[in-house]
């Protein structure tokens, strides 16, 4: 009895230095992260509450107007308020388009990760390199480049007209599709890293036992193959789907005007429309939708987190 | 209502063909300069309903011909028949043949019961002949209080049974086994020795064990086949296997071994005269109609073979006692030879005794009948 007690205090006090050890080598890291990111956020999030300047900036004066116009919309003649449409669309575009792509992404990636992961060792480095290939080049040129391929005298449209296959170049530049696409593409590496990482650990002998036991191929993916990747699926998913709500650049480049998510309206209130508080209110706004996605994320993890080691 | 018969149905049949029969089965690796044989030209009969090993250390093909009747890999060249049936190029999951794998495979997102029950899912078996089965394996394996344990809060004696059950709850026609104990400790491998063979006894279906560790080999088999480097050398019971080893490389592999030179005086039917280095002559056994010529070699188990005090003539070989190691059960004593060589023969210790013999006296050892075995090379 006297012996675990006197032992358990000099082992719990070394777990007490551990952990304060611990803490100051993440210091560095917390101190960069308090400074460039809680600091702006509060200043956001005190903007969204302040009225807004009439040629841009903010007045010190408390107003709860931005948040209003976030969803409602009062009209400047005769004062009735209406539903935000155009908002309410853009939100709406925004969660939609970055869902399609998360989807995409992962029908995508996923086999892609099966293969490099099935690659003998010695072979994976180089496929995980072609991987890493487009982040060499700025994201605005590889933008670019899938706007040269499908604007309407791109390379697709002038392909098929001159294989005689269509006569009118088909619309795809300034849609929703088009931005699909340049999100799919950016986003893409994303998804297959944290896939690749999870499925290089699955234990393929695990696999061969479920062939071994009369699985087809088909059972074999859905009752061994997929609930064991589950955390790389949810990693990738997050890493795509956030990104892909707040983008900005490719939506601007392959949406036009017309086509906006919800990083272009929070940059139209900061710059042409000179209204700060709403952008600042629209980007509190991203930032909940971000956090309730995580937090979803987050809960189906921990649901399955008892049954995926 | 055919099912309910089960096993009885199996014994009024006609004689069963051969569990498995591989005829001139090739596995090779690689192309071209960097080609490897991991299998050249082997082939074997497994019985219904035995305990077959395959003995050899790591490289020598053993594992590659499990994988093979499993269905992982494809033979090169050459057929495996499943009970008259060819299954070289079925897929794994069209063969009645289960494994149980060296690192068990279990699957680590689900409960004891739900691994034993995969397989009988997978072949869409009604849902209460799979309740009922998963009871009767987990009784089997004496595993019913962890039935909704998940298998990584298991131990490995623990996890190797549910491997086992796992495998056996479809009925397989075969069940391979790919070193299962090697990471158990070796109480526990004990133990579960005794155990395998007695689910086998009891199951009655075919068991195909691999293993590097020849007292394994000997303690469960019905019949062992020894490889070595893509072949095998030598298919017999352990009886055989132990006392008329084909070759050098069995003799060795399995038990200790003296290896002596001889030479052959005559041939009578299958026995033969030598004469030792000492000038002795004794008759040995020949296996097979193999006729040796001059000099050969032959082999001598040290439990063969007994030590006597002094030179004199009543012995078969003499030397100079060299070592004594206790090994508690039996005692074994290094002898150096006139020719340089070092000659082992072991006896078991019997309660109260003390040792008889001591370093660098005069010995002479005498060779029970028939412990010279000829050895073809």
């Amino acid at each position: 009895m006297r012996i675990p007690k006197a032992a358990s205090n000099p082992v719990s006090d070394m777990q007490r230095s551990r952990t304060r050890k611990n803490w100051l080598l993440s210091a560095p890291a917390l101190v960069v992260l308090a400074a460039a990111s809680s600091g702006p956020l509060l200043i956001v999030l005190v903007y969204s509450f302040l009225s807004a300047g009439e040629y841009g900036g903010v007045v010190w004066k408390f107003s709860t107007d931005a948040w209003f116009n976030v969803v409602f919309f009062r009209d400047i003649f005769d004062g009735t308020t209406t539903f935000a449409d155009a908002h309410m669309t853009i939100l709406w575009r925004s969660v939609r388009l970055s869902f399609i792509t998360t989807l995409i992404t992962l029908a995508a990636g996923f086999p892609t990760a099966y293969f490099i992961a099935t690659r003998p060792r010695r072979n994976r480095s180089l496929w995980l390199f072609l991987i890493t290939v487009p982040f060499w080049t700025n994201l605005l040129i590889r933008t670019f480049a899938i706007l040269e391929v499908i604007r309407n005298e791109g390379l697709i449209n002038i392909g098929l007209q001159t294989l005689g296959i269509i006569d009118k170049p088909i619309q795809m530049l300034y849609t929703d599709f088009a931005i699909m696409v340049g999100m799919t593409y950016v986003y893409l590496p994303l998804m297959v890293l944290p896939l690749y990482a999870s499925m290089e650990r699955l234990n393929f002998s695990l696999v061969e036992a479920a062939y071994d036991l009369y699985a087809t191929r088909h059972k074999v993916l859905h009752r061994i193959i997929i609930p064991l990747v589950k955390p790389g699926i949810i990693a990738g998913s997050i890493l795509v789907f956030i990104p892909s709500l707040g983008a900005f650049v490719t939506p601007r480049v392959l949406g036009g005007g017309k086509k906006m998510m919800l990083g272009n309206l929070i940059e139209l209130q900061f710059g042409a429309g000179r209204n700060w508080p709403l952008g600042a209110a629209l980007s509190v706004t991203l930032l909940a939708l971000v956090m309730a996605a995580l937090l979803m994320y987050v809960r189906t993890t921990q649901r399955h987190s008892g049954s995926v080691r | 209502m055919v099912e309910k018969q089960g096993t009885g149905q199996a014994n009024t049949e006609a004689p069963l063909p051969a569990a498995i029969y591989a005829e001139r089965v090739t596995k090779a690796f690689g192309e071209g300069k960097k080609k490897v044989l991991a299998l050249d030209d082997v082939s074997l009969t497994i019985e219904e309903n035995e305990f077959f090993t395959l003995l050899g250390p790591s490289g020598c093909g053993k594992t590659t011909l499990l994988r093979l009747i499993a269905g992982f890999d494809q033979p090169t060249a050459g057929a495996i028949m499943l009970r008259d049936r060819d299954i070289s190029q079925l897929p794994p999951n069209q063969r009645s043949v289960n494994t149980v794998f060296q690192d068990y495979a279990l699957f680590p997102h689900m409960t004891v019961a739900k691994n034993i029950s995969f397989g009988l899912e997978m072949l869409g078996k009604p849902k209460d002949y799979i309740k009922k089965t998963v009871g009767d394996m987990l009784a089997l394996v004496k595993m019913e209080e962890l039935r909704d344990r998940r298998t990584d809060q298991l131990s490995g004696g623990q996890q190797q049974r549910v491997a086992l059950a796992r495998a056996l709850a479809p009925r397989p026609q075969v069940l391979l086994l790919d070193e299962p104990l090697s990471a158990l400790d070796y109480k526990l491998r004990k133990e579960m020795q005794i155990e395998l063979k007695q689910l086998q006894l009891e199951t009655g279906i075919t068991f195909i064990f691999v293993t590097h560790d020849q007292e394994e080999a000997l303690t469960m088999s019905d019949r062992i086949a020894v490889m070595n480097a893509g072949r095998i050398l030598q298919i017999g019971t352990p009886r055989q296997i132990y006392n008329q080893p084909a070759d050098r490389f069995v003799a060795s592999f399995i038990g200790r071994s003296n290896f002596i030179s001889v030479e052959v005086l005559s041939v009578e039917g299958r026995r033969a005269r030598l004469k030792l280095s000492s000038g002795r002559e004794v008759i040995s056994p020949l296996p097979d109609n193999w006729v040796p010529r001059g000099r050969v070699t032959a082999v001598v188990r040290p439990e063969y073979a007994q030590l006597v005090a002094g030179s004199g003539d009543e012995g078969d070989l003499q030397g100079v006692l060299e070592n004594i190691v206790y090994l508690g059960t039996d005692t074994q004593y290094h002898i150096r030879l006139p020719d340089e060589t070092t000659f082992v023969t072991r006896s078991q210790n019997q309660c109260q005794e003390t040792e008889a013999f001591e370093d660098g006296q005069s010995v002479s050892v005498v060779f029970k009948p028939e412990a010279v075995q000829v050895l073809r090379s």
